[in-house]
């Protein structure tokens, strides 16, 4: 269903902000 | 570049080009030529979507930025994501569902036939005039540093693009973006992989990122709510937002690139696959750039980056100033260098006291380096005032030509000039479809074969190629102008957005409220514009939302009077 691939979509733009995030506190 | 290089870069812009006209030629029906045979798959939709909006400013200047600002550049795109579903959910159905070839098409369904030439006319002033930039911005750093005739190389990249975009039309342009992103994703990893193979033998992959931490290169996310921060999460996710949905929902040269699509599934594929990749592709050109900062730690680089002004500049100077910042520089920069090698060794001795002393003292000698290089930019700007350019431009492909071996750098100035020509393609087929569908058919010759509006079409582009290659030849002489272009791309944004918004979401208001108030939140912005300075992401926003609210208001005053345009079915 459409509203899995727009779910999916959401999980991996988390995924990004939380893996920057991550990085950023890593090396600051 | 040698004699391999230029191969490379003319053998396959031309073998790209050439196929693409081939492969497309006798397209005659209107359909065919503006919307293309209708069997895009969501990856030649996604790549496409991805070549239009990545211009060729974005490879040279994005790791330009990374190396200056480091990675907070990336939150400007967290925005993009939410606006690509919103998108697929709300506008693509209604597009394909009334089978328009153009966005503004709607706004006529929806609303009447002012409204809908005020979206196509914002459309082709603000892409019409800014035409230009797209071709004179790589054109001007690539011949800089080539000792290339800037308007030798203006008019063939020019030409280049008009003539295969004329000839095969929507297919022609998303067949070559295709082509070109491979070439472009090549050069990019190519260039990755080099840099990481020339830093310094012993140093991992972690002791360079704890190297740009230390510079404060690596803050990729600032959750602060203080709005005058240039870059952080809130402004990228509801700014970004904004400015993504004006315009992969409301652009006419993104919205022909979805819209070519064999089905409504490979649309939205091909949407969710920008909304997947963007975010990871603009964080990995970012970090390109850190990475270059880091390899500089342990290698001179220029005091300037745009090495043909400084040189002409130290060599017509009578005081020798230029040369002996250059000499001071190089002093400080073995400060600097000798700090980082200590900072390094005593991190991997596990030293933590030796450690944090050495990186004060690389921050400290990094100091005195910005304040040559400051020194270095205040005189260069006073031996030839209004020459503003972004040294930052220049980072890359400088470090390209230094230390790259032949063959790959003719593979990365391809790219670049792939990405030129790829994003031009995009917006030159655009403004041809939306003056014939919009004004030329709409308003001049409403009854006429497919075949005339093809050629309509193909006059129509090859109108607006020419005034983009007048435009990059004429900007030349009035840096202030690009400026001024840019500034009005994005500022005309939010208005328009706020047009579709209302024609989804606002049934009760008519074509006459909408338009008097999109003029009104467009003085609005105007006004702001002139009296603030906030950041341009929010310009957006405020014009979308006033738009909206105005539309409302005016509405409930006319509603008094007369009934509303009904929505589209």
């Amino acid at each position: 269903k459409w509203g899995g691939v727009y779910g999916l979509v959401i999980a991996i733009f988390a995924a990004w902000v939380s893996l920057l995030t991550l990085l950023s506190l890593l090396f600051r | 570049m040698n004699t391999l290089d230029y191969v490379i870069l003319f053998g396959s812009m031309l073998a790209i080009a050439a196929y693409a006209v081939w492969n497309t030629r006798g397209r005659r029906d209107l359909s065919g030529y503006l919307k293309g045979s209708g069997q895009a798959t969501w990856l030649t939709i996604g790549l496409s979507v991805m070549a239009t909006q990545a211009s060729a400013i974005t490879f040279l200047s994005t790791p330009g930025q990374g190396y200056e600002s480091g990675l907070g550049f990336v939150q400007n795109y967290f925005g993009a994501p939410i606006a690509l579903i919103v998108i697929s959910v709300v506008f693509l159905p209604i597009y394909r569902r009334l089978k328009v070839y153009t966005a503004y098409e709607y706004l006529g369904h929806r609303f009447d036939s002012k409204t809908r030439l005020l979206g196509a006319g914002l459309f082709l002033l603000q892409r019409g005039l800014g035409a230009g930039i797209t071709i004179y911005a790589p054109a001007i750093v690539l011949s800089t540093v080539m000792g290339w005739r800037l308007d030798a190389t203006i008019v063939c990249s020019g030409l280049l693009v008009v003539a295969y975009t004329v000839a095969g039309g929507c297919d022609a342009v998303s067949l070559t973006q295709k082509y070109q992103i491979g070439v472009i994703f090549a050069g990019m990893v190519a260039a990755f992989f080099v840099l990481l193979v020339r830093l310094p033998p012993g140093l991992t992959f972690s002791d360079a990122l704890t190297i740009a931490g230390g510079f404060h290169k690596m803050e990729a996310v600032d959750f602060s709510l203080n709005m005058d921060r240039r870059y952080t999460v809130w402004t990228g996710v509801l700014g970004g937002m904004f400015l993504a949905l004006s315009y992969f929902g409301t652009d006419q040269s993104q919205v022909q690139r979805y819209l070519s699509g064999a089905s409504i599934r490979e649309s939205r594929l091909g949407l969710m696959f920008n909304a997947v990749f963007k975010i990871p592709m603009q964080f990995f050109m970012l970090l390109l750039g850190v990475l270059i900062f880091v390899f500089y730690q342990f290698e001179r680089p220029p005091v300037y980056f745009n090495r043909t002004v400084w040189k002409a500049q130290a060599e017509q100077a009578t005081d020798g100033g230029l040369k002996a910042l250059d000499g001071e520089f190089t002093a400080a920069h073995a400060a600097e260098r000798a700090q980082v090698e200590a900072w390094v060794a005593a991190r991997h001795a596990g030293n933590r006291q030796a450690e944090a002393q050495a990186r004060d003292g690389a921050s400290l000698a990094h100091e005195r380096i910005e304040e040559v290089r400051a020194k270095t930019r205040a005189a260069l700007d006073l031996a030839s005032p209004g020459t503003k350019a972004n040294d930052a431009d220049y980072v890359f492909i400088t470090f390209i030509l230094d230390h790259l071996p032949h063959g790959l750098i003719g593979l990365l100035v391809t790219a670049f000039f792939a990405a030129a020509l790829s994003s031009k393609a995009g917006e030159l087929n655009a403004l041809g479809s939306t003056t014939t569908v919009d004004v030329y058919r709409h308003l001049v010759r409403r009854e006429a074969s497919d075949g005339h509006y093809v050629v309509a079409s193909k006059v129509f582009t090859a109108f607006w190629g020419l005034v983009a290659i007048g435009f990059a030849l004429f900007a030349n002489l009035a840096e202030n102008l690009i400026q001024a272009v840019n500034i009005l791309g994005s500022i005309f944004y939010g208005v328009v957005l706020g047009l579709f918004l209302v024609a989804f979401f606002l049934k009760r208001v008519g074509g006459t409220a909408v338009f008097w108030s999109a003029l009104a939140a467009q003085a609005l912005v105007f006004a702001l514009y002139a009296t603030q300075s906030i950041s341009y992401l929010w310009y957006n926003v405020i014009g979308c939302v006033a738009c909206m609210v105005f539309s409302v208001i005016l509405q409930g005053i006319l509603g008094l009077g007369g009934r509303p345009t009904p929505a589209a079915p």
